[in-house]
């Protein structure tokens, strides 16, 4: 009885699961997706309690509620900072595995029969995998906060990834040979701790600030992974499930930041990108165009079609409600406004929709890069705030350039360009963008909330002359 | 006997059990891959503090090792995991519930 009745509860949230991320396949049901998912959650976990040997409540009861006081305040992040809650909850799940198979594995030293080769071997990858994201996590988090001490820049030494590569290597040896002989060999079990915990870090040193959000995306999937393997030890088959849902769905986040990038998994963990590059470049001094905000409100007045393209710069500068304005005074004048997004705006993936969707633009206007591509041609004003090397066109011609082959959102095939920067700095990855010294491109220098906010207050004082 | 399910004692873990196991990874991969490309690009980040408030199901695991008659240094490792787990619950569904809030259509209100 008790056990269709665990097992009954597992099935349901197991299938409800499931249904919870079928409905994020648009916005408008996808509400409905996060009250599945805590239906799933709630008859899981009821079931669960309905475990006969369970006798500790105070336990449970005292755990529950540090669970609430600290998540409830981690959910209210501002947007701009959901990156670095997201990497958080990440190091929680890596945590919460490493310790629950740190728990069985003590608890089966006391009864020998339960290492069996499988279970011991599903044991020491949850253990790892735990581990190594927990750190790994907490590293890609202090990154993405710019916490003091933990360096933005990649850093990087002679042998780094022929070390790190051992440092694995050595914690899966210490692992088989803890399948072999698991009691005798049990004083392994912590190095394989420690083990893990420095590969978390480690792997995450050498990576730059550009490329958190695969390393956001990978470290999901690990999360997930160490669920299965905590699936795999207990004979779960609701934790293989939800494990298996959330691996693939880091899996296919991080294929689709690679491919934004260009880069290949290996490139992203190994290749430390992001230095600076000491490009010896033809120093040609080309120069840019400037322009007003009152001639660039005149421009933008006169368009029928205008693509506004939004990096992260948008977001440091915090123009977003500005930006939402230009859109207001835009559509008023039945002008069509369209914002172009690329897959890597912003620090995770999906970033930028949602900071826009939090300046209340509504979410058809937010356009995928591929699909706003064919329509440069016919636009008649793109405006650049706060990207750059995503509008850099060196990545379709320039083979020397970092970025080459790299796609981006065409920009410079639109009839006319202006973009906003706060100097002419070369950005995040010292490229050079030539967007900026094209024919019909114009740059608008200073901040990007107060050069906005310069574009409302032209167009809405200019309205009231008609 | 009383271990029900999670450590359902040695003598059933067999290579059967693993086996079966297996599938239902393989199976719920291919799901879960099916499932995620049809998520809409704009509600990647919601996907994620979703997925990650529903890997923390590995609570249930927690549950039981917190709560049961166990040394107490186990009852420790137990409860970090389930606070662990806990948060990542609460904060995950309140956290994609918040975002999801604000994606809206033209001429729509916006929701409570």
């Amino acid at each position: 009885m008790t056990f269709w009745l665990i097992e009954g509860a597992y099935l349901v949230a197991s299938a409800l699961f499931v249904m919870a991320l079928y409905w994020m396949n648009d916005p408008k049901t996808a509400r409905r997706g996060v009250g599945a998912g805590v239906v799933a959650m709630v008859v899981a976990v009821a079931g669960t309690l309905f475990n006969p040997g369970i006798v500790h409540w105070g336990w449970i009861a005292g755990a529950v509620a540090v669970g609430f006081l600290l998540g409830v305040p981690l959910s209210w992040v501002p947007l701009t900072a959901v990156p670095q809650r997201t990497a958080v909850s990440h190091a929680f799940g890596g945590l919460a595995a490493g310790l629950v198979g740190a728990a069985e594995f003590y608890l089966w030293q006391g009864e020998p029969e339960s290492f069996t080769a499988f279970r011991t071997f599903a044991l020491v990858a949850e253990v790892i995998l735990g581990f190594l994201t927990f750190t790994g996590s907490l590293m890609a988090a202090g990154k993405l906060q710019e916490v003091r001490w933990i360096p933005q820049r990649p850093v990087t030494y002679p042998f780094q990834n022929l070390g790190n590569i051992g440092l694995l290597l050595l914690a899966v040896g210490c692992g088989l040979a803890l399948v072999w002989k698991p009691i005798e060999l049990a004083y392994l079990f912590p190095v394989i701790v420690v083990l893990a915990l420095a590969f978390g870090i480690l792997l995450i040193i050498p990576i730059g600030g550009a490329d958190m959000p695969t390393v956001i995306s990978l470290l999901n999937s690990y999360a997930g992974l160490s669920a299965v393997a905590m699936g795999f030890v207990l004979d779960n088959k609701l934790l293989v499930i939800a494990g298996a849902l959330d691996g693939s769905s880091g899996l296919i986040l991080s294929v689709i930041m690679c491919r934004a990038m260009n880069r290949s998994f290996t490139n992203v963990l190994f290749g430390a990108f992001g230095q600076v590059q000491a490009r010896s470049g033809p120093a040609e001094a080309r120069t840019a165009k400037k322009e007003t905000p009152e001639g660039a409100a005149q421009l933008l007045e006169m368009a029928s079609q205008v693509v506004i393209v939004p990096g992260y710069g948008m977001a440091v500068a915090q123009a977003q409600q500005r930006v939402r304005e230009l859109y207001d005074e835009l559509t008023k004048r039945r002008i069509e406004v369209k914002f172009a997004i690329h897959p890597v705006a912003g620090r995770m993936p999906g970033h930028m929709n949602v900071l826009l969707a939090e300046a209340d633009i509504p979410y058809d206007k937010l356009v995928e890069m591929d699909d706003i591509n064919p329509e440069m041609p016919q636009t008649d004003v793109v405006l650049v705030v706060g990207a750059n090397d995503v509008v850099n066109p060196a990545a379709r011609h320039d083979k020397t350039s970092p970025i080459f082959g790299m796609p981006i959102i065409d920009a410079d095939k639109a009839r006319m360009c202006l973009a906003i920067k706060r100097s002419m700095n070369p950005g995040f990855a010292g490229i050079e963008n030539e967007l900026y010294f094209a024919d019909h491109t114009y740059m608008l220098f200073g901040d990007a909330k107060a050069v906005v906010g310069d574009l409302v207050k032209q167009l809405a004082g200019g309205s009231g002359m008609h | 006997m009383v271990t029900l399910l999670l450590s359902a004692g040695a003598a059933e873990a067999s290579p059967e059990t693993f086996a079966s196991l297996l599938f239902v990874f393989l199976l719920a991969t291919f799901i879960g891959l099916g499932v995620i490309t049809r998520v809409s690009r704009l509600l990647h980040t919601p996907l994620m503090s979703l997925t990650n408030a529903i890997s923390a199901i590995a609570v249930v695991a927690s549950i039981v090792i917190a709560g049961r008659d166990h040394p107490p240094v186990i009852h420790l490792l137990g409860a970090v995991a389930l606070a662990a787990s806990m948060t990542n619950i609460v904060s995950g569904f309140l956290i994609t519930d918040r975002m999801l809030k604000m994606f809206r259509k033209p001429g729509e209100e916006k929701r409570p």
